[in-house]
């Protein structure tokens, strides 16, 4: 072999071992719940990329991305924290930094990652490009207990605001100086607040009230104003079912001047105007709903279930505020994703042990991706979205 | 000799029909909605979440009758739910041994 000819084949050989430069647009995360694995995924294709093990406890996990959209920040339920690079497919860093954990969430800047802990209740705070620890601040309540901490969204600069599920308070974090966190409390906002949400504008934070009827309610342009309760009716009220999966807030859906919340002990979701939040209507289901969930346009909200109902997905029409189609996807549907623009849904059927996805206009499956146990799906759109 | 046999006997007797409350398809059915449904709040490693830790070690304060009945009735005041719409008291009771390590 000459040698201007072996020096091409190196020069191909080498070039046949670096990946193709590509986006992370359409790429994602989903949670296999049990084997303590994410796969990465691609919405344009609806195909697997990569299997990443090694997460550790994911039952309940959830993420926040980096502002680049190239690494996911897993928060999981052993208080393990794993930064993933979804275009290597590879951990690029984990911490175990506390005993459990529920959520996070990533500074307007990109340049902190919060953690919202259970076990000891509080946030830990970390520099999102090291994963070093910059800030812990416990959650003592004015009871002087420690507290769980649920509800954790970003603020405007560098501050989270979070919810102390035992104590019945709100809290902000400012980590302006990291080094010097101000906090800003907010006490007796009810009984075991359990999930709270901000609207994508970054004004409004609602947290849902498990001990008492009613929502806990800040303006974040007008904080001096403090909490006030909203929607006395929203809650369990007398003839409640039993709750066999707490409602996730974070799916309530803005769709126009309207959010859409999942009621607490029944087969309905509520419609409540945004800015005076009153009630407006409300639409019979079938069965108790955990996310609901607007189409990114807002014309089409998803609603799926807590067990037995979890086999379901109904599809309700904005306007019309009208159930237009109920579908089984699978069974034991946990979570849905739109893609950022909305033309399809991926729906995780864990007992399935599958990932569907649905096209959103004609509501027709359209692939499947084989899963273990998936639940959370996050498409990293998010990354640029106010708390999520 | 005949005596030791004969408790033996009963001794298994009574390990038989404790298992055969529960058919061997509904175990494995409930090991499920231990690990995914339970798991939700308690995680699934039972470690606590919302919800309080599940391990043995922390229910050895109670006895299998008082996790059966707080399976079957919930606890009011917190979101335990009651689940004898779904559970038998078998099955309940089956659970509460099988979270604290008397069955498999």
């Amino acid at each position: 072999m000459s040698r201007p000819l072996a020096a091409a084949l190196a020069v191909m050989l080498l070039a046949g071992c670096a990946a193709p430069l590509r986006g992370t647009g359409d790429l994602g995360v989903v949670v296999e719940r049990a084997d303590g694995r994410v796969m990465v995924v691609e919405s344009t294709t609806s195909s697997v990329l990569a299997s990443v093990p090694g997460l550790g406890d994911l039952s309940h996990a959830a993420l926040v991305y980096s502002r680049d959209e190239r690494f996911a920040f897993v928060f999981g339920r052993d208080g393990g924290l794993t930064k993933v690079d979804v275009l290597t497919g590879s951990v690029a860093a984990r911490v175990v930094q506390s005993g459990n954990s529920i959520g996070g969430a990533m500074s307007q800047d990109g340049s902190l990652v919060a953690v919202a802990n259970y076990t000891p209740g509080g946030i830990k705070v970390f520099d999102t490009a090291s994963l070093s620890l910059v800030a812990d601040i416990p959650a003592m309540g004015a009871d002087g207990k420690p507290s769980k901490v649920i509800g954790i969204a970003d603020l405007p600069g560098r501050k989270f605001i979070y919810t102390l599920y035992d104590a019945g308070e709100i809290w902000i974090a400012d980590l302006a100086d990291p080094a010097k966190p101000g906090l800003r409390k907010f006490t007796n906002i009810g009984k075991l607040p359990y999930d709270a949400l901000i609207t994508g504008d970054g004004r409004w934070y609602l947290a849902g009230l498990f001990g008492e009827d009613g929502i806990a309610l800040l303006d974040l342009w007008n904080p001096d104003k403090g909490v006030r309760r909203i929607l006395d009716h929203y809650g369990k009220g007398k003839e409640a079912l039993p709750v066999f999966k707490m409602p996730h807030l974070r799916g309530w859906a803005a769709a126009g001047t309207e959010i859409w919340l999942p009621a607490i002990g029944h087969h309905q979701v509520l419609v409540v105007d945004k800015g005076n939040w009153t009630e407006k209507a409300r639409v019979e289901v079938a069965g108790q709903p955990v996310f609901v969930m607007a189409r990114p346009d807002g014309r089409q909200v998803w609603v799926n279930f807590a067990v037995p109902d979890y086999n379901l997905i109904q599809v309700i029409d904005v306007p019309t505020k009208r159930v237009v189609k109920t579908i089984e996807p699978g069974k034991a549907i946990l979570h849905m994703e739109f893609t950022p623009k909305g033309e399809r849904v991926w729906l995780s059927a864990r007992d399935s042990d599958k990932v569907v996805v649905y096209d959103t206009e004609t509501l027709e499956p359209v692939a499947e991706l084989p899963a273990v146990k998936p639940s959370g799906i996050f498409f990293t759109a998010r990354a640029h979205k106010t708390g999520l | 000799m005949r005596f030791s046999t004969t408790l033996a006997l009963i001794g298994m007797g009574i390990a038989a029909s404790a298992a055969a409350e529960v058919p061997s398809a509904r175990q494995d059915q409930l090991r499920d909605i231990v690990a995914q449904d339970c798991g939700s709040c308690h995680g699934m490693t039972r470690k606590g979440g919302l919800g309080s830790p599940l391990l043995p070690e922390v229910l050895a304060a109670y006895t299998a009758e008082g996790v059966t009945e707080t399976i079957l009735e919930g606890r009011p005041g917190t979101p335990m739910p009651p689940w004898k719409t779904m559970l038998s008291r078998d099955e309940a009771s089956w659970i509460a041994r099988y979270l604290m390590g008397e069955v498999k």
